[in-house]
């Protein structure tokens, strides 16, 4: 079983993402922990980029504060490498293809495997473009995560056929970012990844309460919470730990009521 | 490899999310770019409503000045809306009209693309909403005034560093909340495939007549042709009927900004590095992690720090050179060009014509050069005079 796998053992999984670095990487490490011992399944761990085109303002401005902070890939791996020390679920990277690209994919994946990634989100990378990574990745037991999202119709069985990983299932049109409602007909496209593959789907973008957590964790095996967690930590700052961890423990109980 | 590429340069690297409004986008291009009626359509809006075809004008005294090659210029600036913006905004937006598309959205960074597309927009009668960084739109406030008159929206984006590359990713965001009923007007041969493919062959209109036009009056090729380059739409329009033409030096121009050395400027080609951004794989400026860099120039238009992909394949493979062009070289050939021609060009083109000045002494005067003048130079007076330390109140 892939260490990815071992997230959705748990009833339903909470993925939370936190920016690496924001406010700095020493916070990040410190929230990772505070995260998994609250019940996050598997962490999203975001390295900074300075354009991150699928963001919403809230991780747009989490890259800015991170990147200020003198964040690189270097320290990340550096910090990945300590934090994975201390807990045992799966983390996974979050960034852009130029990051890695220039950083070298055969470089990188290795730094990947050496810090205990599991898996890599990459959402400029579509299924067309993915080989070029995808090869390095896996000779280094990194999963490239595929997303879905809801214009993908036809293309929904041509990407689930290859995923790896667990599927990223992108709830709502447009960036990340906390929405009041998801009106994505998400039951139908979560029926026509099952129809061609077996692995877990969870899904992403827009939610932040717990009774939307429930609700998309009743579709899914999974539910992805970002701009919420980062904008505790935008509010918080170092001291966000607290409330993180409150929140954490909330939106894991909610997903856990729709296992039942 | 995926589609759309110049050799390794170019693909489709966006959120899944756009896939298939790209696919779209591409079959609805290779239908209509072969449909009479289109193409008919279009040549139509080209002639009678930009202007087109534009002039080729022989500038005498230019060339007596100089002492070499004899020099030609495509005068862009005399197109409707004042650049060669226009003829890629009357092909994507009669394109959107007929895939059904009720609304256009697009970057700029000086404006001219914003006011272009507002143009046509308008015109064509489709909702129409530009993002422009905010650092531009406080530079620009004239071109910002200029698309809300044309019924335009515009939306000042406060991202990032507030400037072009701010607008691209701030209109990619809105077009991924929105497909259905919107297409993305980019501005340059950038981005995403289709859109450096489809913007190149709207743009070819100008090479197609200066080639044909120099043939006619000369009775053979020009030995260089001469473009300004930021993510380079004036210089792919202006090369591409020339590149099977072996002999016919291509020669684009860059913004050198405060000189290469200080790095203060957006000379992608002399000073970047191979990377994978706003949908393409090519040249970009950006640090030893991938991050993108803060780039500048005197001129708004060149002030990207990336360049489209068929001009980094032109590039590698020899067939094409890249010049930076430092801002004082473009001022003083923005002068020059109003003093001895009576034209003010655009800051842009004033690259290119910086480096005509530099290249024609040493051509001999039985040849040719044509320089592209992108655009007309009313928009940068007011920055040139505080260039020089003239206030003036816009």
């Amino acid at each position: 079983m892939s260490k990815i796998r071992e997230a959705f053992q748990n009833g339903k999984a909470f993925i939370p993402f936190i920016t690496a670095g924001d406010p700095t990487l020493e916070d990040t490490e410190r929230f990772i922990v505070t995260m998994a011992d609250c019940g996050a399944d598997l962490i999203e761990i975001g390295i900074p980029f300075s354009d991150p085109i699928a963001e919403g303002i809230v991780i747009q401005e989490a890259d800015i504060r991170a990147l200020a902070s003198g964040t690189t890939a270097d320290k990340v791996f550096d910090m990945v490498s300590r934090v994975r020390k201390k807990v045992s679920i799966p983390l996974v990277f979050m960034t852009y293809l130029n990051p890695v690209y220039h950083y070298g994919y055969e470089k990188f994946f290795t730094r990947c495997e050496e810090a205990g990634i599991s898996g890599i989100i990459i959402p400029d990378l579509p299924y067309e473009e993915k080989a070029e990574a995808d090869g390095p990745a896996a000779a280094h037991g990194v999963e490239l995560i595929s997303m879905i999202a809801p214009t993908s119709e036809d293309r929904i069985r041509m990407i689930a056929k290859e995923a790896g990983g667990f599927i990223y299932v992108v709830s709502s049109m447009g960036v990340t970012g906390m929405r009041s409602d998801i009106t994505t007909d998400l039951p139908s496209m979560v029926r026509a990844i099952r129809e061609v593959t077996t692995i877990p789907c969870a899904i992403g973008f827009g939610i932040n309460t717990p009774d939307q957590a429930e609700k998309m964790a009743g579709i899914a095996d999974g539910v992805i919470v970002g701009s919420a967690i980062v904008k505790i930590i935008e509010r918080k700052g170092s001291g966000a730990a607290p409330e993180i961890a409150e929140y954490v423990r909330k939106m894991k109980d909610a997903v856990l009521r729709a296992a039942k | 490899m995926s589609k759309g590429r110049f050799g390794e340069f170019g693909g489709q690297y966006v959120p899944e999310t756009l896939m298939n409004e790209l696919i779209r986008l591409e079959n609805a291009y290779n239908h209509y770019k072969n449909d009479p009626e289109f193409c008919a359509e279009l040549d139509d809006l080209l002639k009678n409503y930009a202007g087109r075809p534009s002039l080729l004008y022989y500038a005498e005294r230019m060339t007596k000045d100089l002492g070499g090659a004899k020099i030609y210029l495509k005068r862009e600036d005399l197109n409707h809306t004042g650049a060669h913006k226009i003829n890629n905004c009357l092909g994507q937006v009669l394109l959107a009209k007929k895939m059904g598309k009720k609304r256009v959205i697009a970057e700029t960074g000086a404006g001219q693309h914003g006011v272009a597309t507002a143009t046509v927009a308008a015109l064509m009668d489709m909702e129409c909403e530009v993002f422009m960084g905010k650092k531009d739109t406080e530079r620009q406030a004239l071109n910002v005034y200029r698309m809300e008159l044309l019924g335009a929206k515009v939306h000042p984006v406060t991202s990032g560093t507030q400037v072009l590359k701010d607008a691209v990713n701030e209109t990619m965001r809105e077009w991924a909340g929105r497909v259905d009923d919107t297409h993305y007007v980019l501005g340059s041969v950038m981005g995403p495939h289709p859109f450096p493919t489809m913007v190149r062959d709207f743009q070819s209109v100008i090479s197609k007549e200066a080639r044909e036009e120099i043939l006619r009056r000369e009775g053979k090729l020009p030995d260089a042709v001469l473009a300004c380059v930021g993510g380079g739409s004036n210089a792919i329009g202006m090369f591409y009927h020339f590149i099977h033409d072996e002999s016919v030096r291509l020669i684009g121009c860059e913004a050198g900004g405060k000189g290469v050395e200080t790095g203060r400027h957006a000379a992608t080609m002399a000073t970047g590095t191979r990377g994978i951004f706003h949908g393409m794989h090519s040249y970009f400026c950006q640090n030893e992690y991938g991050q993108i860099d803060e780039v500048y120039s005197i001129s708004a238009g060149l002030d990207y720090p990336g360049i489209g992909p068929e001009h980094a394949y032109l590039r590698d493979s020899g067939r094409a050179d890249y010049v930076p062009v430092t801002d004082e070289e473009a001022v003083q050939a923005f002068e020059y060009l109003a003093k001895t021609e009576g034209i003010i060009c655009a800051i842009e083109s004033a690259h290119a014509v910086a480096q005509a000045m530099k290249l024609a002494p040493a051509m001999r005067k039985d040849q040719i050069m044509i320089v592209c003048l992108s655009g007309r130079g009313d928009k940068d007076v007011a920055s040139i005079a505080k260039y020089r330390g003239v206030n003036i109140n816009e």
